[in-house]
């Protein structure tokens, strides 16, 4: 793809995910958006804007600050035939929908022998540098990732949020979107036709011949940013977005590894017991012969994250400590 | 008896008389309810029932008294002492069984259990071993109908322990703002598991959804007609867009909280158990009623709990000689 392409445009991640959405409405009827201020606000990130002129109250609804009920209200609406998309503001707030998410919409299809299902979207955002305090910025996408049942997409580009969305809400499973809130004014070329993006399929977004560097959401673009870097240094950088933690597409993850017999797995979540670890235990797991080095694994610092700026910088990992890693992991450090 | 419990037998008399049909049909209900949940107590004892057994006897008449109130294709969601729920929705003997004993046979092919049967076909959501946990199921089942305007309304069977849970709360302001046709239907047994529900109420049990602005009902739970009777008004409200409601019954359960909570006299009196048993019982009550209107004799009863007693067996055995899932199962349905 690319922009002479002229049914190609650039838009930001936030358009991208609204053009999913609006699209998806129009499409089907059952389809619905709930959550707090979604309405008239469009979000605090401003990412809903505009849908509640098209598609009215009905459809794009504003709830009481009640994520837990909400979410437990759009699990029973979609187990009787709707396709609700429900919005939580801050992935921080996974820690007040949980039981209606892991023990509810994640169990309701197998503990009913396969006689209900819940093909309910929920949105929801993640990553730190915000200047927003430990309760708003934390990156939880690991605990939808670990619960069998949840389907779980990470979308890293604005052509990514658009098809991933489009296909989680056709898909007939709970689905856990997380958005980086920091990538929503990001821009990213995205076709003006009609596309979705499957789930389990990696991406590789940038192809390299010495090292793998598995990163998900934000994190691909840190992995990019490195990879120029490297180039300078002569080392050239495969970057692999698995866009989706579950259904994991291990196949592209392994086969990367034993090409360039050197990977590191970047996740924004805390590093302790994370997506890097079973990413990296993945590749480890698949391409152990091929391997040249141990593969190393970068995620947020485990602590609480700090508000001052400076602190803050220090938690998630950077083009630089990326770079740095690969140099190191490719003997050049 | 809790003091706090409002019975009042003689000011909630019927409001209108119903067919002697409709009262067998009710008294059937009960009946095979409480032959079942002998059975599931015999199997528990006998080993031959895995898991967990929460026994609904003591408790029939508010399952029979709501569904009969209800359409086939209206939603209940259920909770952890659920089998009676199930059964009054139309839930059949033999498969209820064989799901309880693990066998494919069962509603949920046995991957669900005693305390996570659902029947979709007759409006059963599934019951809930999350204490509240399925208020938000139920209450978006009502947001469903509503929105897809299929004059459907739900009903949330949960025990008063359920009050300590937030999103009940949550959910019935949502309820109650949208107007959603729910029905909240508080069974109180007087327990929250091993604790008197007084130790864990602060206040009184309705003016909790009075609070949101719910219409509010109270009734003797071991009346099924009253519970009958007050439920219909309620289906009707909300069939009509009038809104949800809240049914507090009165109830008691005459079980521990499960098979194996036998010792009890911590909690409650032997004295308090055998009052219950003998001076409300919901069968027995309505026996008496069915008596005095005179157009039905005692053999016509005993017929019916024969017959009770026969699909109970059958389905007991039936479920018993079911084959167990094939262990190619385990990892089916996880994903639709």
């Amino acid at each position: 793809m690319s922009t002479s392409d002229k049914n190609v445009r650039e838009i930001t991640f936030a358009e991208a995910v609204r053009e999913a959405l609006a699209e998806e409405m129009r499409r089907d009827p059952t389809v619905f958006i709930i959550g707090e201020d979604v309405a008239e606000a469009g979000t605090p990130f401003k990412v809903l804007s505009g849908l509640v002129q098209e598609f009215g109250k009905n459809r794009v609804i504003n709830t009481p600050i009640s994520e837990a009920g909400f979410t437990g209200l759009a699990v029973g609406a979609a187990m009787t035939g709707m396709r609700p998309v429900v919005d939580i503001m801050f992935g921080d707030f996974l820690t007040l929908v949980m039981d209606q998410l892991v023990n509810q919409a994640a169990k309701v299809h197998y503990m009913s022998g396969g006689k209900l299902k819940v093909p309910m979207v929920m949105r929801t955002t993640m990553g730190a540098t915000r200047r927003s305090g430990a309760q708003h910025s934390q990156s939880l996408h690991v605990w939808p990732s670990h619960i069998p049942g949840l389907k779980v997409a990470l979308p890293s580009t604005p052509y990514d949020a658009k098809g991933l969305m489009k296909t989680a809400i056709r898909d007939d499973n709970p689905v856990v979107i997380v958005e980086d809130k920091m990538m929503f004014k990001m821009k990213g070329e995205v076709p003006t036709e009609e596309y979705t993006i499957p789930f389990g399929v990696a991406d590789i977004k940038r192809p390299g011949r010495d090292i793998t560097i598995v990163a998900t959401s934000s994190m691909v673009q840190v992995a990019l940013g490195a990879a120029k870097i490297l180039e300078e240094d002569g080392i050239s950088a495969e970057v692999i977005d698995p866009r989706t933690t579950f259904p994991l597409d291990k196949t592209t993850l392994i086969e990367s590894a034993k090409k360039t017999s050197r990977a590191i797995v970047v996740d924004e979540g805390y590093e302790r017991y994370g997506v890097t670890a079973e990413l990296a235990s993945v590749i480890a797991d698949g391409a152990f012969y091929y391997l040249d080095a141990p593969v190393k694994r970068m995620g947020a610092m485990d602590v609480p994250v700090p508000f001052s700026p400076v602190l803050e910088d220090l938690t998630v990992p950077t083009e630089q400590s990326v770079a740095k890693m690969a140099r190191y992991l490719c003997g050049k450090e | 008896m809790s003091t706090k419990t409002k019975i009042d037998e003689k000011s909630q008399m019927p409001k209108m008389v119903l067919d002697v049909e409709q009262w067998l049909h009710m008294y059937r209900q009960m009946v095979r309810i409480r032959a079942f949940e002998e059975k599931v107590n015999e199997l528990y004892l006998n080993a031959i029932m895995p898991g967990l057994a929460h026994l609904s006897i003591g408790q029939e008449a508010v399952a029979v008294g709501v569904c009969e109130a209800l359409n086939h294709d209206d939603y209940i969601t259920s909770n952890h002492r659920g089998h009676g729920h199930c059964l009054a929705k139309g839930g059949s003997v033999d498969k209820m069984f064989a799901e309880l004993l693990g066998k494919e046979a069962g509603y949920c092919r046995g991957k669900g259990g005693s305390m996570h049967i659902a029947n979709p076909d007759s409006g059963n959501l599934g019951a809930n071993a999350i204490v509240g946990g399925s208020a938000g199921i139920a209450t978006g089942a009502a947001f469903s109908a509503q929105r897809r305007n299929t004059q459907q309304v739900a009903v949330c069977f949960f025990g008063e322990g359920s009050l300590g849970e937030g999103l009940l709360y949550e959910v019935m302001n949502m309820a109650q703002l949208w107007k959603l046709p729910i029905i909240y239907v508080c069974e109180n047994n007087l327990y929250n598991e091993y604790t008197p529900y007084e130790e864990a109420t602060a206040g009184e049990l309705t003016d909790r959804p009075k609070a949101f602005g719910i219409h509010v009902e109270e009734v003797y739970g071991q009346d099924v007609t009253l519970v009958y009777e007050t439920t219909k008004q309620l289906v009707e409200r909300a069939r009509h867009g009038e809104g949800p409601a809240f049914l507090l019954c009165n109830t008691y359960r005459y079980h521990g909280h499960h098979v194996g909570d036998i010792d009890r006299v911590y909690y409650r009196s032997k004295d308090e158990e055998l009052e219950w048993r003998t001076k409300h019982d919901p069968i027995q009550t309505l026996t008496e009623k069915i008596i005095k209107v005179g157009m039905i004799k005692q053999d016509q009863l005993e017929k019916i709990q024969a017959e009770a007693k026969q699909e109970i067996e059958s389905g007991a055995e039936f479920a018993i000689n079911a084959p167990y899932p094939d262990l190619s199962e385990v990892d089916q349905n996880v994903y639709f």
